[in-house]
């Protein structure tokens, strides 16, 4: 069965709602990135709430005008214009007043979708309004989707991909560098706007597959993930990118098998998932690579304080640093050194003393701030000043 | 409309109203000074997971396990948003973006598959509660007010939100000083010897616990609100947290109260038979407090 929905085989309707969420989880982890990169994130939280008052008016309208009022359009166009006013108010409030992005971003969200509650509960008294079905707004429903519907998502989902990918260099530019930005002619406000636009698009497109709730996650969770990966921002967007597709389309084959699996809340999981494996297994800033980074570093210490030891003639107790030194055969099992112990222990004081001389001397300032006790000094010196040093360590005595 | 028919059936989910609203705007100043405004926005959306899990495990929708669930699921979030921050070095907002929709949807797939059709447990219920249905059928008139058996009859909702505000009242008495140095100069505190590590935890754990409470009585969306929009508000009027403090508590009762009697008897004015829902009436009106605020206050710029 998921085999089935994975290779679009489970029918005309739910391969275009696969095929969308594949796009628009694509278009969402790209558009995602430069919000992230901003770190404007959560500002899509506040997008996506104030989408369902849109929804109820535009529903309204519709019904008033002697409509259906349950044309995906139209209830669509609602929720982008909502949607837009709940992103003027979240920008004026957090530049004209004494609130923060935060405070505009939470209370934006709320009201409005409180408001939007209020109008559901009167779509809900309406004669049109007891199937209307504008909770599946809530968190998504592609079951039972129209073709025409599922079209119009994958052909959007489609266009704001290709958008995003259009817009991609001024977008950059206006994340790193403003100023520069603005030097070449484009203006960081306009491409500010810009940006949010896409995310507005990213979100009403989203609503019906994923939910105006959980929409948020397809824009954060991606960008985040594909961070762990790589430092360089191309190679970011582009990883942002296929992990949110991967989710979209891993999330819509495998809610495509049951009915109690809802479409919205399984891409969030699956994309959570692939959050949870960067995090542990990402080398770099991966929670794994950092732990064995930490125990390398544990070892080194141990090891030259062993030496050191060694070369003033103190007995080693501590157990690790024993351990260690045996293993790498410098110390015999009762603890004395073997030869190759007693020339690395001679080094290791070596370095230590002409550390101690590099530290106490002011021309050598720079190199002295690299000292952390494990740098040896042939990576921070030259050869000529390290004969310097040596030359300044056996300075002749005078003879009495 | 004042009558005996008043007190049994809006009288009660005005009280719990006004208590949810006070209890969330209390913390709601502190978080809102100290640039974690969006915590209750977290809190709020990690809440359903916990009920639900609590459900799972007990079988049963009691008050007790319910609010453990409740709890234990926002200290897991407090937790991970910050595990996530620091093992990632990931921004404050992103992390809670990630940890607050990933647990919501768990939530919600848990509740999906999960068999919970007779008990009344559903994710629009999480959302925007059911305030209009705590009334107190016993009531025959004020005079209930004074009768023991009564008084036994009363909304549950209604003496644990009031002891839920209680909490969160004494804890913001106790420690205003520190709180309010916290909030405005940190460093400063840290440098008097201030723990405020533990503070600021304290601060989002009583949060937690006025979130919690609320919860169950009027849904996520107007703890949300009732966080952010009254101290939002209440910010533009003065410069002093004293001040600060009061005019959001008034601001919270206000919108309680006029959303309340919006939703229930605005559609009757106009003409319309059914009543709108009272959650999302309260926080509309505490978003056009804000609203005005926001254009007539005194204070309402940066440098004012």
């Amino acid at each position: 069965m998921l085999g089935d929905a994975l290779l679009f085989q489970l029918g005309y309707n739910a391969s275009l709602v696969t095929l969308g969420a594949l796009l628009l989880g694509v278009a969402a982890g790209v558009a995602g990135t430069f919000l992230f990169l901003r770190k404007r994130a959560l500002v899509s939280d506040a997008i996506s709430h104030a989408t369902l008052p849109g929804v109820g008016l535009a529903f309204i309208v519709m019904v008033a005008l002697g409509g259906d009022g349950r044309s995906l359009p139209g209830l669509l166009f609602g929720a982008a214009l909502s949607a837009g006013a709940g992103l003027l108010c979240v920008q004026w409030l957090s530049r004209r007043t004494r609130l923060g992005e935060d405070a505009a971003i939470g209370a934006v969200l709320s009201v409005f979708f409180g408001f939007g509650i209020v109008l559901l509960t009167i779509v809900q008294t309406m004669n049109a309004g007891r199937q209307a079905g504008l909770e599946g707004f809530l968190l998504g429903s592609t079951a039972g989707m129209l073709r025409d519907e599922a079209l119009l998502l994958a052909v959007s989902a489609g266009l704001v991909l290709a958008l995003v990918m259009l817009l991609r260099r001024p977008l950059t530019l206006a994340a790193f560098d403003p100023g520069f930005s603005e030097v070449t002619g484009w203006r960081p406000g306009w491409i500010d706007l810009a940006m949010m636009g896409i995310v507005l698009l990213v979100t009403v497109v989203g609503l019906k597959v994923v939910g105006l709730i959980l929409i948020v996650a397809l824009l954060i969770v991606p960008p985040v993930t594909a961070r762990f990966w790589t430092e360089r921002v191309d190679v970011v967007v582009i990883t942002a990118g296929v992990l949110g597709g991967l989710a979209g389309y891993l999330g819509a084959a495998i809610s495509a098998t049951a009915p109690a699996l809802p479409t919205g809340p399984i891409v969030v999981l699956v994309s959570f998932a692939l959050f949870g494996l960067s995090l542990l297994c990402a080398p770099g800033r991966g929670v794994l690579a950092s732990v064995l980074r930490h125990q390398r570093y544990q070892r080194r210490v141990h090891v030259r304080q062993g030496l050191l030891a060694l070369a003033s003639g103190q007995p080693i107790y501590e157990r690790l640093t024993h351990r260690l030194l045996r293993r790498a055969g410098l110390i015999r099992a009762d603890g004395v050194a073997t030869t190759a112990g007693q020339a690395a222990a001679a080094k290791a004081q070596l370095d230590e003393t002409r550390w101690a001389l590099v530290r106490a001397d002011q021309t050598f300032a720079t190199a002295a701030a690299r000292y952390d006790g494990l740098t040896a000094i042939e990576d921070v010196l030259t050869p000529d000043q390290i004969t310097d040093v040596d030359s300044r360590l056996s300075r002749p005595q005078a003879v009495s | 409309m004042m009558g005996a028919e008043f007190v049994a059936l809006s009288l009660p989910p005005i009280l719990i109203g006004i208590c949810v609203a006070v209890a969330c705007a209390l913390p709601g100043n502190f978080l809102l000074l100290r640039g974690q405004a969006l915590i209750g926005d977290a809190i709020s959306h990690v809440v359903l997971p916990g009920i639900v899990v609590a459900f799972l495990v007990t079988g049963l929708v009691a008050t007790g396990p319910m609010l453990l669930g409740a709890a234990g699921a926002a200290v897991v979030a407090v937790i991970a948003i910050e595990a996530i921050r620091r093992l990632g070095r990931i921004e404050a907002g992103a992390a809670m973006g990630v940890v607050f929709t990933a647990m919501f949807a768990g939530g919600v797939l848990l509740l999906e598959q999960s068999d919970t059709s007779n008990v009344h447990l559903d994710v629009e219920h999480a959302l925007f509660g059911n305030l209009e249905s705590l009334i107190w059928l016993d009531a025959t008139g004020w005079a209930s007010l004074l009768d023991p058996v009564a008084l036994a009859g009363m909304p549950v909702e209604l003496p644990r939100m009031a002891l839920a505000l209680g909490v969160v009242a004494v804890f913001v008495w106790l420690f205003w000083r520190p709180l309010a140095m916290m909030s405005f100069d940190e460093g400063f505190a840290q440098g008097l010897g201030l723990r405020t590590g533990a503070l600021g935890l304290a601060l989002v754990i009583i949060s937690a616990v006025a979130a919690v409470a609320a919860f169950d009585a009027v849904g996520s969306i107007i703890v949300i609100a009732m966080f952010i929009c009254p101290p939002a508000a209440a910010r533009m009027m003065t410069n002093r947290l004293g001040a600060q403090v009061a005019w959001s508590v008034g601001f919270a009762a206000l919108s309680a109260v006029s959303g309340y009697v919006l939703a229930g008897y605005g559609p009757l004015w106009i003409g319309a038979s059914a009543s709108v829902s009272a959650a999302g009436m309260i926080a509309t009106m505490s978003g056009l407090i804000l609203a005005v605020a926001a254009v007539l206050g005194p204070h309402r710029t940066r440098n004012s």
